[in-house]
């Protein structure tokens, strides 16, 4: 188990090198505007544009630029400073964390609680009128886009611009450590938003899973000893039929503490996905490159821990 | 005394897009307290789906069910699902052919027996799991105490089936109920696992009812014998005398289609012609006559009804040709005759349809 650990956390600093290359190239060769012009302002002229160039080693070589980057990260965790406002990127980084994960946690609990509750009930009583309306809902939500049914939200509950005044709108997220209940207040609508079109998905999931499950073997042997319906269903059938869903947890939660870019954007919440998504639109080459070594490092280390769990939750896998 | 079990004229249809499927059609025995039933048949003859509906595990929506189910007099029919419950894996245990998919993967071997205990018994873990321990070496499996913390794929096949055995038995039901119990089994472990099933009947007092589609499994262990097809039981005596003097031609193939040692060696196994008829179009009058070497034309017709033989009032055949045919019909098959030569020597002059 260890040798395995340890020769998975060596395949991850492989896999981030090739994610930081992959990022580097496709920044030079599909440059979307010059760095220095954008940082020099407006009407520059060119001298100035060169001093910047040279200040940011933008007139060096391509692999210089590179090995010279790949330096920092490994020698010093320095991810370089922001071509736009020379801020540091690890700080700016760290800064804007808090905000995607307690949007990304926030919105696991939401969709885990909705979509474990509503596939188990859906499984157990299929064709039933609740399985047919929550398994209709879930197309729905499987299908809206996820800034559509943002924006929806926003003009049916936000207290600005809201039909009924009920939630904080777009840009009232306010840090924990400032104030845990207007964090709370703020984040309800953007949880809701961002965890429906999960929880959609993991009620089929689970739905179609349980029903599976529900037919095998063992589960007939529960019945036979005489155990009841709800032990059956909730101690031998969802222990079997979530095994899937951990896999599928663990993977969207990695994904999305990468920045939910979307709903970050909708609802102004300075998280890693408005910094990704501001950052592309500056060119802002070290703070793209930070935000995605972020975002792969978040998915290859969920990728490993949902492995690592899968041999606790199924004692039949060993590494 | 009356018996421990005593099924009236069981019916189990269930509604399919297809149409129904009349998986157990009319289906009566009785069983008394201690004794071994062997239920053979086919796949599809409807054996499995009798005793589950027994323990009402086939009690599904779109599940038609008819007839009683008398254990120790009360009709486990009606009975509701909390009293079910406390009759299953009580009073009676059924043990599955598959011991691998049988046991729940995630849940260590004496886990699931605690939990078993625990279902009908109000004992604390710590006795609980002594009791499990018990069972477990009863049941033949190596130090128990060590193996109880085992997940089902670390034991081998054998040992899976004596672990879903012990299950079975830990709260010491009156019938246990063995469906294809050796059919996933290797032949030198299906033998040891019969001997274990006998021993530990006898040394519970419980009833058996063995389900198998191997007359040779039951041979051995059980007091009588039904034999079923199509949903219905077509043959019952007991096992001496089913495989001495059969009555049924279906019985007849049967025997036939299994190696002997009381036979010569080289006799040829006779598989019994054709394939189970759907369930769905049940074929008119006997529903063997399709496959039946001595079928007559009215045999399409008329539906036979399971009757006492004339001189031996506990076995009962479903059968339309005479008493005497049957026994003259079973000498010549005995005597190493073909079911074609059988039929020319006994029905002679018959038009063959």
């Amino acid at each position: 188990m260890t040798t395995y650990i340890i020769r998975r956390l060596l395949w991850v600093i492989v896999l981030l090198f090739f994610v930081s290359f992959i990022t580097f190239m496709i920044f030079y060769l599909f440059p979307s505007a010059d760095p220095a012009a954008l940082r020099a302002g407006r009407q520059p002229n060119p001298e100035l544009v060169e001093q910047i160039r040279h200040q940011l080693g933008l007139d060096k070589p391509w692999y210089v630029q590179y090995v010279d980057y790949m330096k920092g990260v490994f020698l010093h965790f320095d991810l370089g400073y922001s071509y736009q406002n020379n801020i540091s990127v690890k700080t700016q980084i760290f800064q804007r964390l808090p905000a995607t994960i307690s949007l990304a946690l926030g919105a696991a609990v939401v969709w885990l609680v909705i979509g474990i509750a509503v596939g188990t009930i859906s499984a157990v009583r299929r064709r039933s009128l609740f399985d047919r309306v929550s398994m209709t809902g879930a197309l729905v939500g499987i299908s809206a886009p996820v800034y559509w049914l943002g924006l929806l939200a926003l003009y049916l509950f936000a207290n600005d611009i809201g039909r009924f005044k009920i939630f904080p709108g777009s840009g009232s997220y306010v840090p924990i450590s400032q104030d845990p209940a207007k964090w709370f207040t703020s984040l309800i609508v953007p949880w809701f938003v961002l965890a429906a079109a999960f929880a959609a998905f993991y009620a089929r999931l689970l739905r179609s899973n349980l029903i599976d499950v529900m037919s095998e073997d063992y589960i007939r042997t529960a019945r036979a000893k005489g155990l009841s319906e709800r032990r059956v269903v909730l101690r031998h059938g969802i222990r079997s039929a979530i095994t899937p869903i951990v896999t599928a947890a663990g993977l969207d939660i990695g994904i999305l503490l990468g920045g939910a870019i979307l709903t970050e954007s909708v609802f102004n919440i300075p998280g890693i996905g408005r910094l990704a998504f501001d950052s592309i639109q500056n060119s802002d080459l070290p703070m793209i490159q930070g935000t995605v070594l972020f975002g792969a490092f978040f998915i290859v280390m969920a990728n490993l821990i949902v492995d690592i769990l899968y041999a606790f939750i199924d004692p039949r896998v060993r590494y | 005394m009356s018996p421990l079990l005593e099924v009236r004229d069981l019916r189990v249809h269930f509604d399919t897009e297809d149409g129904v499927v009349k998986a157990v059609d009319g289906v009566s025995f009785t069983l008394e307290k201690g004794k071994v039933l062997g239920i053979v048949g086919e796949s599809g003859s409807g054996k499995s789906v009798t005793m589950l509906t027994v323990m009402g595990l086939s009690r599904a929506s779109n599940a038609r069910i008819g007839g009683e189910a008398l254990f120790e007099g009360r009709n486990l029919l009606e009975a509701s699902n909390e009293e079910l419950r406390s009759v299953r894996g009580n009073d009676i245990s059924m043990i599955f052919q598959d011991p691998l998919s049988s046991l729940h993967p995630f849940y260590k071997v004496g886990a699931q027996l605690v939990e078993a205990i625990q279902a009908h018994q109000n004992l604390s873990r710590a006795q609980a799991r002594e009791r499990a321990i018990e069972f477990l070496g009863l049941v033949g499996i190596p130090d128990p105490r060590a193996r109880f913390d085992n997940y089902p794929h670390e034991f081998s096949g054998g040992m899976r089936q004596r672990a879903m055995i012990a299950m079975a038995l830990v709260n010491e039901p009156q019938l246990l109920i063995a469906d294809e119990p050796t059919t996933a089994l290797d032949v030198t472990v299906q033998a040891q696992i019969l001997e274990l099933i006998g021993r530990l009947k006898d040394e519970l007092g419980m009833a058996v009812i063995m389900i198998t589609h191997d007359l040779g499994v039951v041979a051995e262990v059980t007091d009588d014998i039904a034999v079923m097809y199509a949903g219905r039981i077509v043959e019952e005596a007991a096992t001496d005398e089913l495989f001495h003097a059969p009555e049924h031609p279906y019985t007849w193939g049967l025997l036939q289609s299994i190696p002997r040692l009381d036979r010569p060696r080289d006799e040829p196994l006779v598989p019994i012609p054709g394939r189970p008829p759907s369930l769905i179009n049940l074929p008119g009058g006997c529903s063997f006559h399709p496959r039946c070497p001595y079928v007559r034309e009215a045999h399409r017709r008329i539906e036979p009804k399971l009757a006492p033989v004339p001189d031996s009032p506990k076995h009962r055949v479903a059968c339309l040709l005479e008493s005497e045919t049957r026994k003259r019909l079973w000498q010549d098959l005995n005597a190493g005759k073909e079911p074609v030569e059988a039929r020319a020597d006994v029905m002679e002059g018959e038009e063959v349809t």
